[in-house]
Order: C-alpha cells, then sequence, then structure tokens
C-alpha cells in the first residue's frame, strides 16, 4: 500500500494495474481484468515459469511474468509485436516437438493448447515436424497416458506432489530429451499409486492423462473453449483478489 | 496405353489399356493408391477414438467410416442394441450423408457429362456450366447437398468430420429447435429429390441405346438388406445376387462376413480385389452401391422411393439392369428415399431423448458395416487388454467395386477406342464410366473443369507408339 492507502499500481502496456503484496506480475494482472497469455501457470499451484508464453519485457528485459513479483511503478511491456511473436512461435514449436493430431484427439475443444494457440493466431507450425515415437502408457485400467501431447508444463508433477502428496508424476532427462515419467520400478502407470480421482489427473492441460473410454462424450459446441476464448476464462478464472500467502 | 493420371483418385491413378497383338483391347487396369495406412497408424491407439480418427479417410463420405467404426465398436463395449434416441440420430446423421453426398455425386460431378453430352467443351462441362444453362438444376443440386450437410452437423456436431457417435451410443440428441429447423425443409426436399429421379430417368429413357449399353457388365450384387428384405443403409444383414437376379445367400450376418467375402491380391494394384467365396475370384466379383441395393432389396420403406423402385425395376424387364449409367438413377432413387427417411425420423420424437449410451459386456473384437453412398463398408477392429486397437481391417466401398470398374472401363474401351491412336473422346468416355461409381475418382475434373491427362499408348511389344497430354 501507498503512504496515503491507495494500493500500489504498476503499469501493464501503460494501463495501471493494482497489486498485494506477494503478487506477481500475472496474477495482478487477470485479478485486474488483463489477460497474459499462458501455459503452465495454474491459480492453484506455485508459479512455474517453464513454458515462457507469458513472457514479459520490463526495463529492457524479458522475464517470465508468472514468476515475476509486482513492483510499484513498474513499467511492464506484453503486448509487443515482438514478444507475441514469440508467444507463436514458442507455441508452434510445441506443436512441432510432440505429436498433437488435434482432429482425433479427444481434448480437442477442452485443450489449453489448441485455445491458447488460437487465441494468438497460431493456424499452422510453419516449422519442421520432429514426429518422434512416444507409445502410449495404457497399463492402468481406468487412465491412459498419452506421451505424444505433453508440453512439459509439469501442473500433474506439481499437483501429484502438492495436493495428492504421491510423487507420481516426474521430468526426466534434460534439453530436448526431457520427458514425462512415472513413479514406478517398472515404468508403467499401473505400478503407481495414481488414481482417477487425483488432482494431477484433472490438472493436465492436454491430452496426456486421459480417463478410459469416455472420449468424446462432450458434444462440439459444448466443450470448454467451444463457447468463449482462453482470454476470456482466464479471467473469469482468475481470483480477484490477492490469494494470502500465494507468492513462493 | 496408358492413361495417367486420373485426377484426384484419391491421390493418384491411372488407367492401363492392354492391348494385345492385334491391337484389340484385351485387359484394363485401373490403378488406385487406395492404400491410405489407416490400418496401420490406428494400431495402439485407443479404441474411442477411431470412429473420429478413421472418418479423415474421406472428405466426401466420413459420415460412413464415422459410423461404421462406431458400430463396430457398440459391440466391443457391449452394445450391439442402442437406445431409440442414439439408433435414430444415428440414422439421421446417416440419410443426411446419403443424402448431401447422392446430391454432389450426380448434381455437381455427373450431370455436367449427362446433360451436355460427354465429348462437350471440357471448359463448360461442370457445375459452373450447368449454373449458366439449368440454372434451377444447379440451385437445386447446392440446395440438398446443404441440407444434408445441415442434418449432419446437427447431429454430428460439424458439416464435416463431428464427432457425433460414441461406442454404445451417442453424444448428443436433438433440440426441438434443431429439429422444427430442419422439418422446416424436409418436404421441399422430398420434391426436389423427387424432381431429380424424374431428371435421370429422362435422360437415360431419351437415349436408352447408348445409356443401357455404356459400360455395361453383368455382375453379382451385394448389399446389406433389412431383415424384411427391405433397403437399409444403416443396418442389416448381407445379401447376395447373381448377375440374373437370383439370390446366393440372404441375412447373413456380417459378424463373420470373412466365411463369405475374401479378398485376393493382383501385383499390378494396391487395391485388393474381393470376391464371394462360395464362387471363387473369377466369378464371385460382385458390384456393390445404389445399382446393387436398389435391385437386391426387395422393397424400399419409403413410399415415393419405392413406387421409383419398381419403375426402375419394371424397366429391366425381369432381369436386373447392369447398365454403368443405371447407377445414376438408383442413386436419385436412393436420394429420395434419404429424404423420405429423414422426414420420418424428424417426426419421431425419440430423436429428443436423453438416454444416449448403453455398455454391456466387454469384447475384444468388433465388425461393422454400412452402406455407405458407393457401397457396402466394413470396419474390423481387434483390442487388446488395454483398450488398444491390435489390429484393424477396413474394406471400402471401392473395393468392393474395383473389379466392376476395370469391368466398366475395359467395355468402354473396346467400344471407343480406334484403332491405335488416343483421342480426347476415349479419354472422357473412361471418366464418364470411372464417375458413374465413384466421385473421389473424379472430383477434381468438374470441380475444376479441367483434367489434366497424361496419356501414353503402347503396343504389345510395349512399345510407346503415340502420346498424349490435355
Amino acid at each position: 500500500m501507498t503512504a496515503n492507502g491507495a494500493a500500489d499500481v504498476f503499469l501493464l502496456d501503460g494501463e495501471p494495474i493494482p497489486f498485494a503484496p506477494g503478487q506477481t506480475v500475472m496474477q495482478a494482472a487477470l485479478a485486474a481484468g488483463h489477460y497474459i497469455p499462458h501455459l503452465c501457470f495454474h491459480h492453484d499451484f506455485k508459479p512455474h515459469g517453464s513454458c515462457k508464453v507469458c513472457t514479459v519485457r520490463v526495463d529492457g528485459a524479458t522475464t517470465a511474468s508468472c514468476t515475476l513479483p509486482a513492483q510499484a511503478g513498474m513499467s511492464v511491456e506484453c503486448k509487443a509485436d515482438d514478444l507475441e511473436e514469440n508467444r507463436r512461435t514458442l507455441v508452434q514449436m510445441l506443436f512441432v516437438e510432440g505429436n498433437h493430431f488435434c482432429p482425433s484427439c479427444e481434448k480437442s475443444g477442452n485443450c489449453l493448447l489448441q485455445a491458447v494457440a488460437y487465441d494468438l493466431g497460431v493456424l499452422d507450425a510453419d516449422l519442421d515436424y520432429f514426429f518422434p515415437s512416444r507409445p502410449l502408457d495404457a497399463s492402468h485400467p481406468d487412465l491412459l497416458l498419452d506421451f505424444n501431447r505433453c508440453i512439459l508444463c509439469e501442473l500433474c508433477v506439481r499437483a501429484s506432489a502438492e495436493v495428492d502428496g504421491k510423487h507420481v508424476f516426474a521430468l526426466s532427462g534434460r534439453g530436448i530429451g526431457k520427458h514425462l515419467i512415472v513413479n514406478a520400478e517398472s515404468g508403467r502407470l499401473v505400478d503407481t499409486t495414481v488414481a482417477v480421482t487425483d488432482k494431477a489427473v484433472d490438472v493436465c492441460p492436454v491430452g496426456v492423462i486421459i480417463r478410459k473410454r469416455v472420449g468424446f462424450a462432450v458434444p462440439i459446441g459444448r466443450r470448454r473453449f467451444d463457447a468463449r476464448p482462453v482470454s476470456a476464462q482466464a479471467l473469469e478464472d482468475a481470483p480477484r483478489r490477492a490469494p494470502p500467502e500465494a507468492a513462493p | 496405353m496408358a492413361i495417367d493420371p486420373v485426377s484426384r483418385v484419391e491421390g493418384h491413378g491411372k488407367v492401363t489399356i492392354l492391348l494385345d497383338a492385334d491391337d484389340r483391347v484385351h485387359q484394363v487396369r485401373l490403378h488406385i493408391v487406395e492404400f491410405r495406412g489407416f490400418e496401420k497408424f490406428v494400431q495402439g491407439r485407443p479404441y474411442w477414438e477411431l470412429p473420429v480418427m478413421v472418418q479423415r479417410l474421406c472428405g466426401i463420405c466420413p459420415v460412413s467410416h464415422h459410423l461404421a467404426a462406431a458400430k463396430a465398436l457398440d459391440v466391443v463395449v457391449g452394445a450391439p442394441k442402442l437406445t431409440p434416441t442414439a439408433e435414430k440420430v444415428r440414422r439421421l446423421m446417416h440419410y443426411g450423408q446419403i443424402l448431401q453426398s447422392h446430391a454432389l455425386h450426380f448434381f455437381h460431378l455427373a450431370s455436367p457429362d449427362l446433360l451436355f453430352g460427354f465429348d462437350s467443351d471440357v471448359g463448360r462441362r461442370n457445375i459452373v456450366g450447368v449454373a449458366a444453362e439449368h440454372p434451377e438444376i444447379a440451385r437445386r443440386g447446392v440446395l440438398l447437398r446443404k441440407y444434408g450437410q445441415e442434418v449432419i452437423r446437427v447431429t454430428a456436431g460439424k458439416r464435416v468430420h463431428g464427432t457425433g457417435a460414441i461406442p454404445g451410443g451417442v453424444n448428443k440428441a436433438l433440440t426441438e429447435v434443431e429439429r422444427s429447423t430442419l422439418l422446416a425443409d424436409a418436404y421441399q426436399m422430398i420434391a426436389w429429390a423427387r424432381d431429380a429421379v424424374a431428371l435421370v430417368k429422362k435422360l437415360h429413357l431419351s437415349n436408352v441405346a447408348l445409356y443401357n449399353s455404356f459400360g455395361a457388365f453383368r455382375s453379382n450384387m451385394l448389399s446389406l438388406v433389412a431383415p424384411d428384405g427391405g433397403l437399409d443403409l444403416y443396418h442389416g444383414a448381407l445379401r447376395a445376387r447373381d448377375a440374373a437376379g437370383t439370390i446366393l445367400f440372404d441375412q447373413m450376418s456380417y459378424d463373420r462376413y470373412w466365411d463369405r467375402i475374401t479378398e485376393e491380391v493382383k501385383p499390378w494394384s494396391y487395391m485388393k480385389f474381393p470376391f464371394l467365396r462360395e464362387l471363387g475370384p473369377e466369378a464371385g466379383w460382385y458390384k456393390v452401391g445404389p445399382l446393387a441395393r436398389v435391385q437386391n432389396c426387395d422393397h424400399i420403406p419409403t413410399p415415393f422411393a419405392d413406387a421409383e423402385r419398381r419403375e426402375f425395376v419394371d424397366f429391366g424387364g425381369g432381369q436386373p439392369v447392369h447398365a454403368t449409367l443405371a447407377y445414376h438413377w438408383a442413386r436419385m432413387i436412393e436420394m429420395l428415399f434419404a429424404a423420405e427417411e429423414i422426414k420420418e425420423l424428424l417426426h419421431d420424437d425419440d430423436l429428443l431423448g436423453d438416454d444416449l449410451v448403453v455398455t454391456g459386456e466387454r469384447h475384444r473384437r468388433g465388425v461393422g458395416v454400412i452402406e455407405a453412398p458407393r457401397g457396402t463398408l466394413i470396419h474390423h477392429y481387434r483390442l487388446n487388454n488395454n483398450d488398444q486397437v491390435l489390429r484393424a481391417n477396413l474394406i471400402v466401398s471401392t473395393t468392393h467395386n474395383n473389379q466392376a470398374l476395370n469391368e466398366a472401363i475395359r467395355q468402354v474401351a473396346k467400344r471407343y477406342l480406334d484403332g491405335r491412336k488416343l483421342t480426347e473422346g476415349l479419354l472422357n468416355h473412361v471418366e464418364v464410366a470411372i464417375r458413374a461409381f465413384d466421385p473421389c475418382l473424379s472430383c477434381a475434373t468438374h470441380a475444376l473443369g479441367k483434367m489434366p491427362l497424361a496419356v501414353e499408348l503402347v503396343d504389345a511389344e510395349g512399345k510407346t507408339i503415340d502420346a498424349l497430354t490435355s
């Protein structure tokens, strides 16, 4: 708070954004009704800063807005052409690094990657596809892992550890070799402690962690992003006041 | 002689006409790259993806693959009988597709040949030319197709490549608004479909000698029929007749289709040659699609279409009609049936129900068969215990018609090939024969008004003696 009792503010593309102590630029922006594109950020979890789609510029330096603490008086640039272009490229890279076949994917219409891509105007990849070979893990009776669609956001990793208390999921490897693994000697999901009711199952923003035998049960027109674009929904879902103890 | 390529033949295709030492046509080989890879790349995928994934086989009749896969998976999830709502929504989707596909096939792709003549100016012989000279015919063709596409959108969520059918049922019923909106135009569609039958009949009867003989060949016929022998394009059992119309087998469950149908591989084609086991590969090949279906059934369960069927059968004079161009006549009778069936279904309150899905005892194998616009379509899947596809076998309509297509082209080549010289006229006639069966083999031609043909004339010793590119 300022000395006269008013909320502290920073500037986002020239607009004053009020914030509470401990809020990040992303949290404050969403709470104030300003959408910053993002993939790995989730209100229920500590900011992670890995996807870089939310990258903004402050004083000439670029940084992930989901991990950047808001500070009074700072001037944050978000909608610059070069930043938007970088976001599109990042999303395109995610598409080509995995195998994202939206036409036959049951997550289509409910997929954050697809929704963000549409919102950013990404209509093709513009890059060579990697076409990696990533066999499914269908060993579990009620869940299926389709690693082809993983964007390494670590939301399942965080949810399993922080909410479910199970540590079922983890990322292994480095760089382009990084991939999702499960916590079982066999390497198979059936041998983990995962349950269909786990937060980790629900939180997957793409089509990696799938409940079996229910795909396409929701008709076109009633899927999550059929009604409104992700930019509108992110604002609706954002907490409107500062979450206590939210920051790391 | 090679005609290469027949544009938009599932990607590539050509016709090779083999001459004997006396320069007479002795064999025709239609090469189509029908291999699409789906049987391979669905392996390992979860089964519930199949209806959405495999429909990408085709952009004209994706609903056929969508529903054939869903029917196969109904067996897998233990739901051989669906709820009334689910079955009727699926039927509505299918008849919407029959309507739009048959309208596209006839009005957009075939009618230019029939209205203007096979050798007429290629620049005019397309739907744009039809619109200029016969605007009302073209307009109705476009609107019939549009209506069928709208039926598909309401039932499947999208006009092309929707998601409506799921294993064991459907994911949506109709709303009252959707039903009343479709009903508002349903009777107009029936009227236009009746006129379409009248048009194609008039064309056929105006030049019976040509229409009856062009590309004509005798063959067995195969299709699904309803338990009472009636025409049913969504579900039924297999019936086959020989060329004289005698029933070879009837009411055979398609669950074990391989007991009756098997396929032969020939070294010169990617496409297999199915035949009826009991008759062998030489005598057992057959035709599928409208011409087979309309004559294979005992009746059509809607009044206007059945009256037209009777007239068609009477035209045969007690013998099955085997004229290749009669495919169009039969096709328009089926389009009328589809329009009537859509109207009937739209009056059924079951379409508005909310009991959408059935499940039961799981199975690891499922066969689904449907009568697609071009003919009988078989989907066969085997799964592992983890819900993944182990193997898939798809026998599509064009494959069933493979030998029939070759035979139709052979008849045309025998009649229209003059000596050792290729002519535009011959090429046009070959196209017309192919187009009677399958628009997938010709849609670029009329859509663009141009068919780029590279033609090579090779004598019996394998020597190229002429070449022609249009």
